[in-house]
């Protein structure tokens, strides 16, 4: 099933400060939560975010649980050259996702 | 003074029947409540969380399943063109059964008629994904349900059990809907119940729901017993509700808080 939406410009001037967005589908269960019967519903969260331009990173971010479901991370970077942004999450139960997109600089 | 007594009495209950339905130039959408977060949050594609139950839709739109072995796509082609402004036309009356249905329950009965599947579970995420991605067609689309005059004993039925005072607190859709929407409960704003934007985002969920489970809610909110997801009550609800709401566009899959 689908995972996730990236919103990166398409094009940008050298220089240029651009917003990266990214949506992640995921339930982030907290695993402090009790079914009826009292059992723990384990926790199932995204633990980590990074954000690789043409091979480096330059973004990271841990997560936690009071982190709500489908986690919208957004940030700034500088566009210094044309490349490609890759996106990765990590989580608990072997999660694991990557997305990517890319951008021309003039 | 007897007779005063009735003709005043007749006047309160006429008052209370015929409490004060809103203006048409006075509706707004629940959206027009909402901060300007909020807002951004459903206008952007990549930041409202309603869209990755409409990527899975287009995915489930084009699978095969059941024993016929068929996508909807395969007699439905491109729901771009073919459902555009479907979902803006329902509930609508089901020729087999002579009821309303929903599109939810159209979209099950699709699949147990013509793909020969089994039934999805409301409130499942396939389904919810295949109805945000029907009603995704009709973004901007003008509501026109309830235009069949075959619907008219429904949404006759409709109005009574919005107007009917039920449940613990003893409250009807209108006390609040009707007739306090420009106040607030508990800080949030009460809106007036348009649902424009059906299946949509609560944030309070942290999911996509259906109408029904919206109204469900509220029904439980008034401590009133809910009825049971797929009723006739609740779809004779939704028909109200929409055909309340005709002319006003559709905002699938909306964001609400």
């Amino acid at each position: 099933m689908a995972s996730a939406l990236i919103n990166v410009p398409a094009k940008a001037k050298r220089g240029d400060i651009i917003e990266i967005k990214t949506l992640m589908s995921h339930i982030m269960e907290t695993g402090y939560r009790h079914t009826a019967s009292g059992e723990v519903v384990p926790r199932n969260i995204i633990t980590g975010f990074t954000c690789r331009f043409n091979g480096n990173e330059i973004f990271r971010a841990d997560l936690f649980p009071a982190f709500a479901a489908n986690p919208f991370i957004t940030f700034f970077t500088t566009a210094t050259e044309s490349g490609k942004f890759e996106f990765e999450w990590i989580g608990d139960q072997g999660f694991s996702e990557t997305a990517s997109a890319s951008i021309m600089v003039e | 003074m007897r007779f005063a007594g009735a003709i005043a009495a007749v006047l309160l209950i006429a008052n209370t029947a015929f409490a004060a339905e809103i203006p048409q130039a006075e509706r707004r959408s629940g959206y027009d409540f909402m901060k300007p977060d909020t807002k951004a949050m459903q206008d952007e594609d990549t930041a409202n969380p309603g869209m990755l139950w409409v990527l899975d839709g287009e995915a489930l739109w084009k699978r095969k399943a059941g024993t016929a072995n068929k996508a909807c796509a395969d007699c439905h082609d491109d729901a771009r063109t073919s459902m555009k402004g479907v979902a803006a036309r329902y509930p609508a009356l089901d020729k087999a059964t002579g009821r309303p249905i929903d599109l939810e329950q159209r979209i099950n009965s699709c699949r147990t008629n013509h793909q020969q599947a089994t039934p999805l579970p409301f409130e499942s995420r396939e389904l919810l994904a295949l109805t945000a991605f029907v009603a995704r067609q009709s973004q901007g689309a003008r509501i026109e349900t309830g235009a069949d005059p075959q619907l008219a004993p429904f949404i006759a039925k409709g109005r009574e059990l919005y107007m009917q005072r039920q449940g613990q607190l003893n409250l009807g859709c209108a006390n609040c809907h009707d007739d306090n929407w420009d106040k607030r409960l508990a800080g949030s704003a009460i809106t007036q119940g348009h649902p424009t934007g059906y299946p949509l985002y609560r944030l309070e969920w942290q999911s996509l729901g259906s109408l029904q489970r919206r109204l469900r809610a509220c029904i439980t909110g008034i401590r009133a017993q809910a009825y049971d997801y797929g009723a006739p009550e609740l779809v004779e609800l939704e028909l109200y509700l929409m055909s309340r709401a005709r002319g006003m566009p559709m905002d699938a899959p909306a964001v609400r808080p």
